[in-house]
C-alpha cells in the first residue's frame, strides 16, 4: 500500500524504543525484512511498516563448530554464499519466496526463520526449527531478550527458538540468530522413476525412505505438470563412493517397478530448484499467474489422496517430502473451503501462499487451529505481545 | 524447593480420597513404605517423599486428576521412569506424584510413513525393540535407554551418543497428546511435518514437565543403517584429540558418534570392563561411522588418515560387530566405572564451543586442586557436550557440598566460554539456581510467560527450572527498571 507509514529501526536500542512506543499507543506493526513474503496473509491491514535493517553482520562463524551467528536482516543469499565457500550449508534448504511473487531475491535470514521456510531436504534433515539454536530479539512488550544459545546441544530453559521459528514475527522481532550449519554434500545424484501414478509414487517414496539407501529428498511430478510424463525423484547426497553405491541400491530396489534414470549433478540441481519453488506448476515457467497457490502438509501416504480430491477443481499439484507436502495451484479461487476440508480430513493443514486479494480477504491464510490449541496460542501471544501490536490480523 | 503448604498437608486424607474416586484400586499409593520408592529420581542426592502417588491408566483419568488438583490448588509432579539426572521428577511434600508407568503400550506402527505411536511409559529401547524386526529403530539413545520412558525423554529433550547426526528427542518427535493442568486435552503436531501455527510441540519438548502431562507420543522411526564401524584413537594430548575432531568435521564428516574420554575416565573404564583401552594416553576418541558399506569403508579410511596426521599413538578400526561393541563397552560403562573407584560421583552436563575444550579442561584441573576432589571427563566430542564426573564421598562431612560447589563452578565456566548449563540432562532442581548465569531476569520472564500460558496457577512441577516463579498476574505488567518507567514521555492510562 502506497500510503503505509514506515518506521525504521537501526540497532536494538532503536527497536526497543520503536516497539515500546507502538505498544504504548496500540499502534500495529508489520515487521519487514526483505519484504519477499509481504503478499502472504490478509491484505489491507491497518499497520505501520517496521523496516528491520542494519542487523546484517555475521558475528560468529567457525565451520568446525557447526554454528553460525548473524544479524536477522542479513540476506539469505549472503549466508548461503559464505557457507558454500566453506563447503557448508543450511541443511533445511531455505529458499527465497521472491520468485513466487516475481520479485528480486531479497529474503533475509530472520525472514526465512520467522516464516519457517524449509525446502525439500526438510524431509530428512529437519526444518528451520531443527537448526535454529538461539536468538536475540525484542518482544511486543518492547523488551530485549535472548533465547536458546550458540552451541549445537542445549536444553537449558525453554526452547524459545522453536516458538519463534514459524511465528511470523507475531511474538517478537528477531535481531540476531544462531543456526546449526552442516557440511555440504560432495556429490548429489537423483534417481528418477518414470510413469508412476501418485499413489504408486507415494508408496515408492515411502519404500525408498525406509531402505538403507539414505535418500535425502523425495518428490513426485505428476504427468499433467510435466509434459505428460510423471517423474518420481529420489535424491542421494554425500561422498562420491557412498552416493555411487546407494544409487545402485535404489536402482536395484526399483528396476522392476518403473523405468529408472540417473540425473547428473546439474540436471539434478535444476529439478530440485523447480520443485522447491513449485515453479514446475506453472506452464509458462513463472508463477505470476492467476489462481491460488496452496502449500498443504499431510502425512506422507495421504499426499496422493490430496491430489485425487483436488483434481476435480482443476488443481495442478506437486508432491515433495515423500508425499507429505503438496503444492497445489488451483485455477479458480472459490474452492478454498474444499482445500481446507481435504487437508484437515487427511490429518494435516493447508496454507494459502499466493492468491488474489479477494480470496485472501475472505479466508484466513493459515488453517484455523483446534479450539484448545488456538486458545493456548492466543495466551502465548498475549504474554509476548500484550498490546497485540505485532500484526495480529495477518492470519485472521 | 517451595515451602510446603501446611493447608494442603492437612488435607491429605481428602486428597487421597478424591484421587481414589478417579483412579480406583491400586492406582493410588498412600502408605508410607510404598511411597518411599518414589522419593527420588536419578539425582539421588535429593530426596522427598511425595504426599501421595497416583498411577492413572487412561487419558481421561489423567485429565480428571489434573482438573481436580487444579481446582483444589494441589501441586502435581509428573514422573516417567524416574531416571532424570537433574531432579526433574523430584517429588514435593505437598504435591501429588503422577506416574505414567501404566501407559506402557505401543499403539501403532506405520512403516510406510515411518512413524510409531506409543504411550509415554514405553521405554526408549522398547520402541526400537518393537520395530527392529522390520529393520527400523528409534534414533535418540540416552544411556538410560533400557529404563527411561519416552514421556520422560519428551519432558527432558533427551539426547544420547548419536545425537550429533540424528538429533535430540525434539528432532524425532512428530506429535503428542497432552493434558494441561486444567484437564484440557490437546493434540500438538501429528503425523505430518510442521505445524499450522506456533510450534507448541517444539516448546513442550524439553519443558521438564512444567507445561502439561504427555499421554501419547508420535515418533519418527528410521531404517537401521546397513553397517556401523568404529575407530578407537588414542592421543598424548587433549589438544591433539580436539584437533582431530575439528578436522573430521571440517572435512564434511558427521560421524554417528564421536566420544572423548580423559585419562582418569579411561583408567576407570578399563579397570572395570577391560575393553582393551590404551592406558598411556591422555585422551581417547571413539569415532563411529554408519551407513552403507561403501560409505563406512570410505569414511573409516578418511578418519584414520586424520588421526595419523594429528599424531594418534593408538589407532584401531573395528573389523567386526563384536569389536565395535567392545570399543563402546568402556565408554558406555564410564559412569558405573567411576562409581567403582569412588563412593559417590556427581555428573555434570555443560556444553561448550568445542574449540575451548583444552582451556576448559585446564581450568577444571585447577578447580579440582582447589576443591580437593578428583574429576573424570567423558565428552560428546562432536557437539561439545561435557560430562565431568566429580568424585566424592557423601559420608565425609562437607564433601557433597564441596562437590556441588565444584560442579557449579564448572557450569559457570561453561557459560563463561560461550556454552550452556545443560546439554541433555535438563535444569531440574539441580541447575535451577544457576539459570541467572545464563539468562537475565527479562530472558527468564519471557520463558515464564510460556509457563503461564499453559499453567497459570503454577501448580505443575513447581520448583524446577525457574529460580523464582513469579505469579502469572505479575508477569503481565509492564517491566519497570529500578523504579523508572520505560518511555516516560508516553501517556499512560
Amino acid at each position: 500500500m502506497a500510503d503505509q507509514k514506515i518506521l525504521r529501526a537501526n540497532g536494538t536500542d532503536e527497536l526497543v524504543e520503536a516497539i515500546g512506543q507502538a505498544a504504548a499507543r496500540g499502534q500495529r506493526l508489520e515487521v519487514r525484512g526483505g519484504g519477499t513474503k509481504s503478499a502472504i496473509g490478509r491484505p489491507g491491514r491497518d499497520t505501520t511498516l517496521l523496516q528491520i535493517q542494519g542487523f546484517d553482520t555475521v558475528t560468529d562463524y567457525d565451520g568446525p563448530e557447526l554454528v553460525l551467528t548473524a544479524g536477522a536482516s542479513t540476506p539469505l543469499a549472503k549466508i548461503q554464499t559464505l557457507l558454500a565457500q566453506n563447503n557448508q550449508m543450511l541443511a533445511f534448504e531455505p529458499f527465497d519466496h521472491a520468485v513466487l511473487f516475481g520479485l528480486a531475491p531479497a529474503a533475509t535470514l530472520g525472514g526465512v526463520i520467522a516464516a519457517g521456510v524449509s525446502g525439500s531436504r526438510r524431509l530428512t534433515a529437519g526444518a528451520v526449527r531443527d537448526h535454529f539454536l538461539g536468538l536475540r530479539g525484542v518482544s511486543g512488550r518492547g523488551e530485549a531478550f535472548m533465547g536458546g544459545a550458540k552451541v549445537v546441544k542445549n536444553v537449558t530453559g525453554y526452547d524459545l527458538p522453536k516458538l519463534l521459528a514459524n511465528s511470523w514475527g507475531q511474538l517478537a522481532v528477531m535481531t540476531e540468530v544462531t543456526l546449526k550449519v552442516l557440511p555440504r554434500p560432495q556429490t548429489v545424484q537423483t534417481v528418477v522413476l518414470s510413469g508412476l501414478d501418485e499413489r504408486q509414487a507415494c508408496l515408492v517414496m515411502g519404500q525408498a525412505l525406509g531402505s538403507q539407501a539414505d535418500v535425502a529428498a523425495a518428490a513426485h511430478l505428476p504427468a499433467d505438470i510435466n509434459g505428460g510424463l510423471a517423474l518420481t525423484a529420489l535424491r542421494l547426497e554425500g561422498f562420491e563412493p557412498s552416493v555411487k553405491a546407494r544409487v545402485q541400491m535404489v536402482l536395484e530396489q526399483f528396476k522392476a517397478t518403473a523405468p529408472c534414470d540417473i540425473l547428473p549433478t546439474e540436471a539434478s540441481a535444476l529439478l530440485w530448484e523447480q520443485v522447491q519453488h513449485a515453479s514446475v506448476l506453472q506452464e509458462t515457467g513463472t508463477l505470476k499467474g492467476e489462481g491460488a497457490l496452496w502449500r498443504i502438509n499431510v502425512p506422507p501416504m495421504a499426499g496422493s489422496q490430496v491430489i485425487e480430491r483436488l483434481k476435480p477443481f482443476g488443481a495442478r499439484c506437486l508432491l515433495d517430502w515423500a508425499g507429505g507436502l503438496v503444492w497445489a495451484l488451483l485455477p479458480m479461487t472459490d474452492e478454498a473451503k474444499g482445500v481446507r476440508d481435504v487437508a484437515s480430513t487427511l490429518g494435516g493443514h493447508a496454507m494459502l501462499i499466493r492468491a488474489p486479494q479477494a480470496l485472501r480477504l475472505s479466508i484466513p491464510t493459515q488453517q484455523p487451529l483446534a479450539p484448545g490449541v488456538a486458545a493456548l496460542t492466543q495466551r502465548i501471544k498475549d504474554g509476548f505481545d500484550p498490546k497485540a501490536i505485532l500484526d495480529p490480523e495477518r492470519f485472521i | 524447593m517451595p515451602v510446603p503448604d501446611g493447608a494442603v498437608l492437612s488435607r491429605r486424607g481428602e486428597i487421597v480420597a478424591a484421587l481414589r474416586r478417579i483412579v480406583p484400586g491400586e492406582g493410588v499409593i498412600a502408605d508410607p513404605t510404598s511411597l518411599r520408592a518414589y522419593e527420588s529420581d536419578g539425582l539421588t542426592a535429593y530426596r522427598q517423599v511425595p504426599l501421595v502417588v497416583v498411577l492413572p491408566e487412561t487419558t481421561a483419568q489423567v485429565s480428571e486428576v489434573l482438573r481436580w488438583c487444579n481446582e483444589a490448588g494441589v501441586k502435581v509432579v509428573p514422573r516417567g521412569s524416574g531416571t532424570s539426572l537433574s531432579g526433574g521428577a523430584l517429588p514435593l511434600e505437598d504435591g501429588v506424584l503422577l506416574g505414567l508407568s501404566k501407559f506402557n503400550q505401543v499403539l501403532d506402527i506405520d512403516y510406510d510413513s515411518r512413524v510409531a505411536v506409543v504411550q509415554p511409559g514405553v521405554t526408549n529401547l522398547a520402541i526400537t525393540r518393537a520395530v527392529e524386526d522390520r529393520g527400523f529403530y528409534y534414533a535418540p539413545d540416552p544411556s538410560s535407554q533400557i529404563a527411561c520412558s519416552i514421556g520422560g525423554n519428551v519432558a527432558e529433550n533427551s539426547g544420547g551418543v548419536h545425537c550429533l547426526k540424528y538429533g535430540l528427542t525434539t528432532n524425532n518427535v512428530l506429535g503428542v497428546e497432552m493434558v494441561m493442568m486444567d484437564g484440557e486435552v490437546v493434540r500438538l503436531g501429528g503425523q505430518h511435518l510442521d505445524p499450522a501455527g506456533l510450534d507448541l510441540l517444539g516448546i513442550v519438548v524439553g519443558s521438564e514437565g512444567l507445561l502439561g502431562v504427555v499421554t501419547e507420543v508420535t515418533v519418527r522411526i528410521l531404517p537401521k543403517p546397513q553397517t556401523a564401524r568404529a575407530l578407537l584413537l588414542g592421543f598424548d594430548t587433549v589438544e591433539r584429540a580436539g584437533q582431530c575432531v575439528a578436522d573430521v568435521i571440517a572435512a564434511g564428516i558427521i560421524p554417528a558418534g564421536m566420544e572423548m574420554m580423559d585419562r582418569p575416565a579411561i583408567h576407570a573404564a578399563e579397570a572395570f570392563v577391560h575393553a582393551g583401552y590404551p592406558l598411556d594416553v591422555e585422551a581417547l576418541l571413539i569415532v563411529e561411522l554408519d551407513g552403507a558399506h561403501a560409505e563406512c569403508d570410505y569414511l573409516v579410511e578418511q578418519v584414520a588418515k586424520m588421526a595419523t596426521i594429528n599424531g594418534a599413538v593408538t589407532s584401531r578400526v573395528s573389523t567386526s560387530e563384536e569389536e565395535r561393541l567392545a570399543f563402546w563397552a568402556g565408554r558406555k560403562a564410564a559412569f558405573p566405572a567411576v562409581g567403582r573407584i569412588s563412593p559417590d560421583y556427581y555428573c555434570m552436563d555443560g556444553t561448550i564451543p568445542r574449540r575451548r575444550l583444552p582451556e576448559v579442561l585446564r581450568r577444571m584441573a585447577a578447580l579440582s586442586d582447589h576443591y580437593g576432589l578428583k574429576v573424570a571427563n567423558v565428552f560428546h566430542a562432536g557437539d561439545g557436550n561435557l560430562h565431568p564426573l566429580i568424585l566424592y564421598d557423601a559420608n565425609q562431612p562437607g564433601e557433597l557440598e564441596r562437590a556441588e560447589d565444584f560442579g557449579a563452578d564448572i557450569l559457570r565456566l561453561c557459560v563463561e566460554v560461550g556454552g550452556v548449563l545443560t546439554g541433555e540432562h535438563g535444569v531440574g532442581v539441580e541447575k535451577r539456581d544457576l539459570m541467572g548465569t545464563m539468562f537475565t531476569d527479562i530472558d527468564l520472564a519471557h520463558q515464564q510467560r510460556v509457563k503461564c500460558a499453559f499453567d497459570p496457577n503454577l501448580l505443575l512441577n513447581p520448583g524446577k527450572v525457574f529460580p523464582t516463579l513469579h505469579r502469572c498476574a505479575e508477569m503481565g505488567r509492564m517491566h519497570i527498571h529500578h523504579g523508572a518507567v520505560p518511555f516516560p514521555d508516553l501517556p499512560r492510562f
